[in-house]
């Protein structure tokens, strides 16, 4: 046994009481109350934890924190599996169930691994080089199945998810002893303070120890009244100081209930952020570093104080930094048996090397033997030559990484903060403050734990009082050089765990001249994935730097991007799925459609009738069957969602007459007029019917898609260019339902049920608009027509929707009417050559495109849009326009979408056919098309290509019905 | 995310919020030239700097206004009517 549980009373964060058992790929396990998955595992001796993303080599746990690149698993199966979570950060529960990533069939035997043999093939931006001989997209289904990490669950996620907002005069971000200081003391200086830590514990990198001035700090930031949000991780700071931040609130796997309320989702608004979030350890370069054994030293020393786990019995300790010493005492003391310690550096801190710790100044380990477990390493002096021997053998189960300081700058960087280059201890730190943000404790270079108190406690005070901040003491990291590769070796030596970038992948990048780091990046992929590079960043720029003969704060780093740590899409998705996702909007008189057999699809925002089929029938059928009937009798039809807006003021009729292409000034009191609405390019941006209902009083229609943006043109216009206008515009679109009879029958079914006789069609002419009252309900009826019919539009209180219904519906029988849905109306429209604009229009429409040219010339108002009618490429006679097809053979269906065009492709593509049907009343297909020059085509024949087919159709002249347009008038 | 200070609803988040681009824009007459119009309808300056935009509260109270803004710190120099002049000038960095 390498790894191993210690003896009492090592171990501060665990219950040896309370015993809890685990599967680790189907094998059963026992842990600790208060173990992470990866302690559990290391007390089992289990090593081999997962395999890379790329060539599939085998790791194990290499931190204790939420840096951790390797050991990633599985959580769960079914709806509840989450990917790649990090052992190092899974509590452990009874029952929890994991599996490791991206192996098949298993951890130990994957035959994934046979990539590792194929590494030459596979070197930085191998998909731009290699396998391109015969096509990529041969090898691109395989390698994709190679590469990745966990895998997403497919079914909806059982759990919910919540979002809160906050604001705060003051955000501390980070546990530690300097956030808690700093939060104490801007909480006393009488600012509304908040701290978020990530972590279970208060106390930081010092939680774990029994630390009396941390607990002090933790229980006095309590009393102040700061709001504390433990196991809440700060993602991402925003513009104007928006920190993000992703509370835990249930436990990740195990034995849970059917449905458990597991993130919640914080944004807070912070006047001043403080950020206190430590700093990672770097790790060393040397060959081999990957394999399982080789880990952090502090994750180490955390392991066996806090989780009382032993990460092996023999450690060789590589170093670069004075904190490699701290390590090996405190291990030493656990039971670990400390091999040596390899300093890269020529001289070791004084006084070390006479404590009885063997020490190697100026060596590094040059070879690790063990491919799934460590086993030992090759020792050798730095500098000496290619022939300067094997250097010395040393056995060891454990080679611990102590490379360094790297202050986590995230929030800093995100805030638009500066970096420095520390060259003493090879560390970027903030330059300064941030806009709106200012880091104290380790993350801002601070080390020293008494000038970390000190500066975090001035700080907080000065952010409270709107101060300037002091400047932070930067020190006390030790010394440590910039870490560069093992010169002369052959096998890979990672930079990046996580994404399998060894350090000749980045000399291969810049022997390709990438130089830029953020083309390193996108390049090599290093500084990628779930751990975005915590333990991998600083090192790939400094041998980048080191590669390009340039100093690491020339070569700089990449962008901080949020978020630092994964976020569940659970988390980020809130309450806003399934039905909430998108919500829909619903007929004032839904239910009664429901009871009267209506068939709901979704058409834009809303639920409505599509048709209302008999059983038994067809949807293609049903519509026919209503379309004729109207046709022939009469139909009852929902138009609720149009879009209504009411204008009022002394100018509302000069208003409409700069919005719409229509002159609508001109009409009288009870008169309605088509207008098409236009943006200030000239294209068609919406249609619909304005109607007078007094001198300065007008009733607008809009289409049901075109309600908001014809709102919002309108507003903006008003506000911002027409502003010596005075016009009031209510949108009243939820407020009137609309219920449209239509068909030859129409007013003999209105007269039968009730109507007053000036709705009559010989005293209430087509295109008008007229006030009327039905039992003491208000009604504003247009006689207006998109069937082609005789028709009226009854707009009512939407409550007294349904009430019509069932009152028109009693008579239905007397005329042979039916209900009808959109699919008949969308024939019926059809038949009659009127505009969808949306489908038979696009961004480039103009209204000359679609028969409406004449009258603008005339008009005096110098309308939205006008100019723009009169450049060149609006008088191309070749432009597309809006037409009317048939299929010569008078059967074959005319697709929408299909390309109309001399010979199948490739060819010059003439125009598209937008609406397309089976006219119930010609019996044969029809389409409207956009087709260039199609208004001097009349008669010619063209050819309509849709999926490999091509066939040949005429061009027609609209309306295919009733093309003197007698019905309308009834 | 940015927050606005609507001049009817006060300090709201920019997600309520709709811009529209570049204000103070001046719409030529109908007897303006093609290049004169073209110029209208598609040219806009891309400041590193101060930039003058046009912003709506959509989901608020639907009042446009006129707001100052650095392009690069997101800071908010000043917030004005629509029909006010502008009270700093654009300046590119």
């Amino acid at each position: 046994m390498a790894s191993r549980r210690l003896g009492s009373p090592a171990g501060r964060w665990i219950d040896r009481s309370q015993p809890l058992g685990f599967t680790f790929n189907g094998r059963r396990l026992s842990g600790l109350r208060g173990d992470t998955l990866a302690s559990a595992l290391l007390a089992n001796d289990v090593r081999l934890v997962g395999r890379s993303f790329k060539l599939h080599r085998p790791r194990g746990v290499w931190s204790c924190g939420l840096e951790e690149p390797s050991a990633l698993v599985d959580v769960d199966e079914g709806a509840r599996r989450t990917p790649n979570v990090r052992a190092s950060r899974l509590v452990l529960e009874e029952g929890l169930s994991v599996r490791s990533v991206n192996c098949w069939p298993g951890v130990a035997f994957d035959l994934g691994a046979l990539t590792g043999a194929c590494a030459a093939l596979l070197p930085a931006g191998f998909y731009y080089k290699t396998f391109m001989w015969p096509s990529w997209r041969l090898f691109e289904p395989s390698i994709r199945r190679m590469a990745g990490l966990g895998r997403a669950p497919t079914e909806p996620d059982p759990d919910h998810y919540e979002e809160v907002a906050a604001e705060c005069d003051v955000l501390v971000v980070g546990g530690g002893i300097s956030g808690l200081a700093a939060a104490a003391a801007a909480a006393r200086a009488g600012a509304r303070t908040m701290l978020l830590t990530g972590a279970a514990h208060p106390g930081g990198a010092l939680a774990w120890r029994a630390d009396d001035e941390a607990q002090g700090l933790a229980r006095a930031v309590r009393q102040l009244g700061v709001r504390v949000l433990m196991r809440t991780l700060a993602f991402g700071l925003y513009n104007h100081n928006l920190v993000a931040a992703c509370e835990s609130l249930a436990a990740e796997g195990g034995e849970l209930p059917a449905s458990v309320l597991r993130e919640r989702l914080w944004k807070i608004r912070a006047r001043r952020v403080i950020a206190a979030a430590g700093a990672f350890e770097r790790p060393l370069l040397f060959p081999d570093n990957d394999r399982p054994g080789v880990m952090l030293a502090g994750a180490a020393v955390k392991y066996a104080g806090a989780y009382g786990v032993a990460c092996g019995r023999r450690a060789v300790i590589a170093a670069n930094s004075d904190s490699a010493y701290a390590a090996a005492r405190e291990l030493a003391q656990s039971g670990l048996e400390i091999v040596a310690v390899i300093d890269r550096r020529s001289e070791a801190p004084k006084g070390e090397t006479a404590s009885g710790l063997r020490v190697v100044p100026g060596a590094v380990v040059t070879a690790v033997a063990g491919t799934r477990a460590v086993q030992g390493c090759r020792v050798a002096r730095l500098g000496g030559g290619p022939r300067s021997g094997q250097g010395e053998w040393l056995e060891c189960d454990l080679i611990l990484s102590a490379g360094g300081l790297a202050p986590a700058v995230h929030l800093h960087s995100q805030a638009g903060g500066k970096l420095r280059w520390v060259s003493e201890s090879a560390m970027f730190v903030p330059d300064g403050a941030a806009p709106g943000l200012v880091s104290v404790g380790a993350c801002a270079g601070v080390f020293s734990r008494d000038a970390a108190l000190a500066h975090a406690t001035a700080v907080g005070e000065a952010l409270a009082k709107g101060a300037a901040a002091p400047t932070a003491p930067v020190g006390g990291a030790g010394r440590s050089e910039p870490i560069t590769c093992v010169p002369g070796r052959t096998s890979a030596q990672f930079v990046d765990l996580q994404n399998d970038v060894s350090a000749q992948d980045v000399a291969l990048a810049a022997r390709e001249n990438y130089r830029s780091v953020e083309h390193l990046k996108r390049y090599t992929t290093a500084g990628m994935g779930t751990d975005q590079g915590k333990t991998s960043n600083i090192n790939a720029l400094v041998l980048m730097g080191e590669l390009t003969s340039r100093a690491p704060a020339e070569v700089g780093t990449t962008r901080f991007r949020p978020p630092f740590a994964p976020v569940t899409l659970g988390a980020i998705a809130g309450r806003r799925v399934a039905s909430l996702y998108r919500p829909l909007r619903e007929l004032p008189a839904h239910a009664w459609h429901a009871s009267h057999g209506a068939l709901f699809e979704t058409f834009g925002d809303w639920r409505r009738p599509a048709a209302y089929p008999l059983p038994g029938e067809s949807l293609e059928a049903a519509a026919q069957r209503e379309a004729a009937c109207v046709r022939h009798h009469a139909g009852l039809f929902d138009g609720s969602p149009l879009g209504k807006l009411e204008l009022f003021g002394a100018d509302a009729a000069r208003f409409l007459d700069l919005m719409y292409v229509g002159t609508m000034s001109t009409l009288a009191i009870g008169q309605a007029r088509y207008g098409l609405l236009l943006n200030e390019h000239g294209t068609i941006v919406d249609d619909g019917i304005v109607a007078r209902l007094g001198d300065r009083h007008y009733w607008v229609n809009t289409t049901t898609a075109g309600a908001e943006r014809t709102l919002a043109a309108f507003e903006e216009w008003l506000q911002c260019e027409f502003t010596d206008l005075r016009v009031l515009v209510t949108p009243v679109t939820s407020r009137w339902g609309n219920v449209t009879v239509a068909g030859p029958s129409a007013w003999r079914w209105l007269e039968a049920s009730g109507f007053e006789a000036a709705l009559a069609p010989h005293s209430m002419r087509h295109m008008t608009l007229r006030e009327s009252a039905l039992e003491g309900v208000p009604l504003r009826v247009l006689r207006a027509s998109f069937t082609g019919e005789l028709g009226y539009e009854i707009n009512l209180p939407a409550d007294h929707a349904s009430a019509l219904f069932a009152r028109l519906w009693e008579r239905a029988a007397e005329v042979g009417a039916v209900l009808y849905g959109i699919e008949a109306l969308q024939l019926m429209r059809l038949e009659k050559g009127y505009l969808h604009v949306g489908s038979d229009t696009d961004g480039t429409t103009l209204p000359g495109d679609v028969g409406f040219a004449r009258g603008i010339e005339a008009k005096a108002a110098n309308f939205v849009g006008r100019r723009s009618l009169s450049r060149p490429a609006s008088r191309d006679p070749q432009r597309l326009q809006l037409v009317g097809l048939k299929p010569v053979d008078g059967r074959t269906a005319l697709h929408v979408g299909a390309h109309i065009a001399s010979h199948a492709p490739p060819a010059a593509i003439e125009g598209r056919v937008t609406s397309s049907g089976l006219s119930p009343e010609l019996a044969c297909p029809i389409a409207l098309a956009l087709l260039a020059g199609g208004t001097q085509r009349t008669g010619e024949r063209v050819q309509v290509y849709h999926l490999g087919v091509m066939t040949e159709a005429v061009v027609v002249r609209t309306p295919f019905v009733d093309p003197q347009g007698r019905r309308v008038h009834g | 995310m940015m927050q606005l200070e609507c001049p009817c609803c006060g300090r709201r988040d920019e997600s309520e919020f709709v811009c529209a681009g570049t204000t103070h824009i001046a719409r030529p007459p109908p007897a303006a030239s093609d290049a004169q119009w073209g110029e209208y309808l598609f040219f806009r300056d891309n400041p590193k700097g101060v930039h003058l935009e046009r912003w709506r509260h959509s989901y608020g109270c639907g009042l446009w206004f006129n707001v100052a803004r650095h392009t690069v710190t997101h800071e908010i120099l000043a917030v004005y009517a629509m029909t006010d002049p502008p009270p700093l000038p654009a300046v590119a960095d």
